[in-house]
């Protein structure tokens, strides 16, 4: 079958005469940019996306992330590149499928078709140099692809992105993103100038002549698509109220603990909580902070308390298997009321999982992983804006109550990048010189206060408060117990101080009416995707509210009475629960969502769940058919 | 990191110290166990140096020999098995003017904390590190540790272990960057003593491995040797670790310049003999600490360079 693509130039047919191109006006548009590992799709998409921001539009931007550094070429699951969605206001995570693809080989566009991320009739911008290839191969599977493609209904323009890039570099492969970006610019209409200001800073560590390159083959992209394609993308911006930044969850997190004041971060890399690493790693020396990369998870939790000991603020970084090594020394830092920051940057599970991609399912390892019991406090941030703040609010909470507190971001946050306003950094963030005064005559390592479980710590260096922290059971005077009855009274103060801190926090606000029929329940990064499903819903006329949790130990007060407003609860998570009606599994043996499995023990309420380990964000579309299913019996406008 | 913040009375302090500022409750070890002679040792040096309690810390795994600590009166970090060295070298690169010591048991050190000591040697933060050996699990009662001697019978291996023990001071001497390296035995107080005194006054990651009698559990094991002087082989040299209370009674001697490493890895290997001395000492190996000592900045001078990065993300 001969496929018929449009536009199919040549570097010759550049600056024919030509009709208006047709404008799409819209006001949510996703896009992708894919190709092989090694070819840059991620850095066009970046600087698109900043270039988008910059000049007023929402933006949500996602990696895709083949699991191997350098997959095959031309394979259907090596697909590296991005997604960018734009707006014409705040975009909160990465929509359903996509509108427009600019593609630098038809298997890895065809791995993105397979995965269901395209929309129908997307329009599809593609390298075609595959199509008259000298390998007979490669041609056969063009034309297999083609075939499948065009069935699907794509609007496909095929480009010769190669031999026009050759007019500008030696090698192509290096070049075509940026090709890429020149045509997207022109596509959505795009200051080029900013753009450049972009390429300048992402080859900020290489020569001028590279960056006089990339410039030329932005150029080029763009002056062949005003040249050749016949249509334009509309999206219309936002007047900025506020300075804006953006930046990916990971930055935000880098730059989050600066701002709390944090002096030394140990990890070991693992993703995909590495690239905070990699962004202190630039900045962190300039603050005085240390970065230290250790020979294990285990030994970097062990730098992070011993630091903490002494009286400097530390953190340490992972994600789900390093969580698992970690699990002594929390346990430890737990008894002897050291304050700690663990971020975990959670990945798909167990073992080593889907290493790059996005799931929830540490939650109950973070509450329960430890032997005994180990009271901390969970904090999970749902945007990239909370990243950043996320770190502020752990440094204090460790330090009054003198715990572990657990960041549970996720790899959606850590890649995803968006706009958020730039926050007022306040210097009371950085925290007060340590205590190091002497300790008055009597004064114990564990003055409990009986009503909260709260004390004073004396780091060394403070005469007279010399004494030995221990794992073991102790006393106020953190004396060895030998006597029972001190281990239950010092665990009670452990605990008491989650209480505690859980009488000062508010009833978490209700998005959407406060009764109804359904009330969906979230937690970290899915909120943005679950608020948007529940208008959707809204405005089709069903009574649908969510809540979304941010603090997951201890629990928000209030929530059984907010539970109670609703016929129905249900959360919906990333990470992966029994189905009901699969074989064996009925309503007592079920294994539950994570969220729902603590909400249910702790409100008695019955808090359904829906769950999914797609290894990707969850989709507001998929939110809002599993909202239309799951409504419960009776309920107008239901789904039959 | 700077410590500006930290800082020491050091000016009008003078305070003298006895012994008895450093003790703390009566040990609970066993009696004859060869840790109260390294509590001894140690607290004869902090009186010595007039240690301030205050800015000496003790960081230990667990163990019956990670009980040390608690026998103090500095401040101490009874940690968890293995990774003691961990905590320490958490405690010494945020606070350098700390005066470090870390305490080990076999077990400990060269099996579940295996991976921390090594790398601690290779990163020489400046600290002493005390492996009390007493070749055998002694806490969890007597299982087959790294440095049991082949053939030995423990409760995990009732027929007697099946390999050849780890050396462990080869092993130390192998690492890249290490700079102290010595072994002394508890019943030996004054080479003890003169050992725990230049490991302390080195600058580095001091490795000392102290051959520790359990008469619990291994009665036999140092029996031999303490009866019998002529079992040990002293290491000798003007730059090494010198006792004239043993020249009598020790006759074996072997002139050993512990600048030579390669002589040193010799030293170590296996021989009829037990060599105790100075094996390696060099204190011009970097130290980890120095590279990551970095200037103190006032929270607004910190604000102003946020203010810079976050330009960089500006929309
Ligand atoms: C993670 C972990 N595993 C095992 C133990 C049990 N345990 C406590 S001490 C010890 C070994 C003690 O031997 P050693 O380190 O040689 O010290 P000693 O008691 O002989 O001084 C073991 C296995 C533990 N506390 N933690
Ligand atoms: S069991 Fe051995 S090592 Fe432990 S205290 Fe007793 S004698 Fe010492």
């Amino acid at each position: 079958m001969a496929i018929k693509l449009d536009t199919v130039g040549s570097a010759e047919d550049a600056g024919q005469g030509r009709v208006a191109p047709r404008i799409l006006e819209t006001r949510d548009h996703s896009v992708e940019i894919v190709s092989d590992s090694g070819e840059g799709a991620q850095k066009c998409g970046q600087i698109f996306g900043s270039v988008s921001a910059k000049m007023g539009n929402g933006v949500w931007t996602v990696e895709i992330i083949p699991a191997e550094v350098e997959p095959p070429p031309r394979s259907l699951a090596g697909a590296s590149g991005i997604r960018i969605r734009l707006g014409d206001r705040p975009v909160t995570n990465w929509g359903d499928e996509t509108d427009l693809v600019v593609a630098f080989n038809e298997q890895v566009l065809l791995g993105r078709h397979r995965l269901n991320s395209l929309k129908q009739g997307a329009t599809i911008v593609l390298e075609n140099m595959w199509a008259s290839h000298p390998d007979e191969a490669v041609r056969n599977q063009w034309q297999a692809a083609m075939e499948e493609l065009t069935e699907a209904g794509y609007h496909i323009i095929g480009v010769p992105m190669e031999d026009l890039c050759l007019t500008v570099v030696d090698n192509a492969r290096k070049g075509k993103n940026m090709f890429a970006l020149g045509l997207l610019c022109w596509i959505f209409d795009r200051d080029v100038d900013k753009a450049k200001e972009q390429i300048e800073h992402a080859f900020r560590k290489k020569s001028q002549a590279v960056v006089d390159k990339n410039h030329e083959l932005l150029d080029l992209g763009y002056e062949w698509a005003s040249q050749n394609l016949g249509f334009r993308v509309q999206v219309p911006t936002m007047e900025a109220e506020r300075d804006m930044v953006v930046m990916n969850g990971n930055e935000a997190i880098a730059l989050g603990a600066v701002a709390a004041g944090m002096e030394l971060a140990a990890m070991y890399p693992i993703t995909p909580a590495t690239s905070v690493s990699h962004h202190l790693g630039e900045i962190f020396e300039r603050f005085g902070g240390v970065l230290h990369q250790a020979e294990d998870e285990i030994a970097a939790a062990g730098v992070a308390i011993g630091a903490s000991y002494a009286g400097r603020c530390a953190f340490t970084i992972t994600s789900g298997p390093g969580l698992a090594l970690k699990t002594e020394f929390l346990g430890l830092a737990v008894m002897t009321e050291i304050p700690l920051v663990l971020v975990d940057v959670q990945r798909g599970g167990p073992s080593t999982g889907l290493p790059t991609k996005v799931e929830q399912s540490d939650l109950l390892a973070a509450m329960f992983g430890q032997p005994g019991d180990a009271p901390k406090i969970i904090l999970a941030p749902a945007t990239i804006e909370e990243c950043f703040h996320s770190m502020i609010t752990a440094r204090r909470l460790a330090e009054i109550f003198r715990t572990v507190v657990v960041v549970l971001s996720d790899a959606n946050l850590a890649t995803g990048v968006a706009p958020f306003h730039r926050p007022e950094l306040l210097p009371e963030w950085q925290g007060g010189p340590p205590d190091q005064s002497a300790v008055p005559n009597d004064g114990r390592p564990y003055d409990w206060d009986e009503r909260t479980g709260l004390s004073d710590r004396f780091i060394p260096g403070r005469p007279g408060g010399m004494h030995t922290v221990t794992g073991l059971a102790h006393d106020e005077r953190s004396k060895v117990a030998y006597d029972s009855a001190i281990n239950e009274r010092s665990s009670a103060m452990r605990s008491r101080k989650l209480a505690a801190f859980s009488s000062t926090l508010l009833p978490p606000p209700v998005y959407g009416d406060p009764e109804g029929d359904l009330l969906v329940v979230g937690w970290g990064s899915t909120k943005g995707a679950i608020e948007e499903a529940v208008d959707r819903v809204r405005e089709e006329g069903l009574n649908v509210s969510s809540l979304h949790l941010t603090f997951l130990s201890p629990l928000p007060p209030g929530l059984k009475e907010i539970f109670s407003r609703f016929r129905k609860v249900m959360t919906v998570e990333i990470n992966y629960s029994d189905k009901p009606g699969e074989p064996f599994v009925n309503e007592q043996n079920r294994r539950r969502g994570q969220l729902s499995f603590v909400l249910r023990g702790t409100t008695l309420v019955d808090v359904d769940c829906w769950t999914r380990v797609l290894g990707e964000p969850l989709r507001p579309s998929a939110i809002v058919k599993a909202i239309k299913e799951n409504l419960p019996e009776g309920t107008a406008g239901e789904e039959s | 990191m700077s410590c500006s913040l930290f800082h020491l009375a050091e000016a009008e302090d003078d305070r003298v110290f006895e012994m008895s500022d450093y003790q703390g409750p009566v040990a609970r070890w066993c009696s004859g166990c060869g840790d109260h002679s390294v509590l001894t040792s140690v607290q004869r040096i902090l009186t010595d140096s007039q240690a301030k309690p205050e800015s000496t810390v003790f960081v230990s795994g667990i163990g019956c020999s990670s009980r040390f600590p608690h026998y103090l009166t500095t401040y101490g970090f009874h940690g968890i098995h293995g990774r003691a060295l961990t905590l320490a070298t958490g405690v010494k690169l945020s606070r350098p003017e700390l005066d470090v010591w870390v305490v080990m048991g076999d077990g400990d050190c060269v099996s579940i904390g295996a991976g921390h000591w090594i790398h601690a040697v290779r990163y020489n933060v400046d600290m002493v590190a005390l492996m009390l050996d007493n070749n055998i699990y002694g806490l969890t009662k007597k299982q087959t540790s790294p440095t049991t001697p082949q053939g030995y019978k423990s409760n995990t291996q009732p027929y007697g272990s099946y390999l050849p023990a780890m050396n462990p001071l080869e092993a130390t001497l192998g690492v890249t960057n290490a700079s102290f390296v010595a072994q002394t035995a508890e019943w030996l107080p004054a080479h003890l003593f003169a050992t725990l005194k230049a490991a302390h006054e080195h600058r580095g990651f001091a490795w000392v491995r102290i051959l520790q009698r359990c008469p619990h559990f291994t009665a036999d094991m140092y029996g031999d040797v303490v009866k019998d002087p002529s079992r040990v082989e002293m290491l000798v040299h003007d730059d090494g670790i010198t006792v004239p209370a043993l020249d009598k009674i020790i006759e074996h001697r072997v002139t050993h310049d512990p600048k030579d490493i390669h002589r040193a890895r010799e030293l170590a290997e296996e021989s009829e003999q037990i060599r105790l001395g100075l094996f390696y000492r060099d204190e011009s190996r970097p130290r980890y600490e120095q590279t990551r000592s970095l200037p103190h900045h006032t929270a607004d001078e910190k604000m102003a360079i946020m203010q810079q990065e976050f330009d960089r993300y500006a929309v």
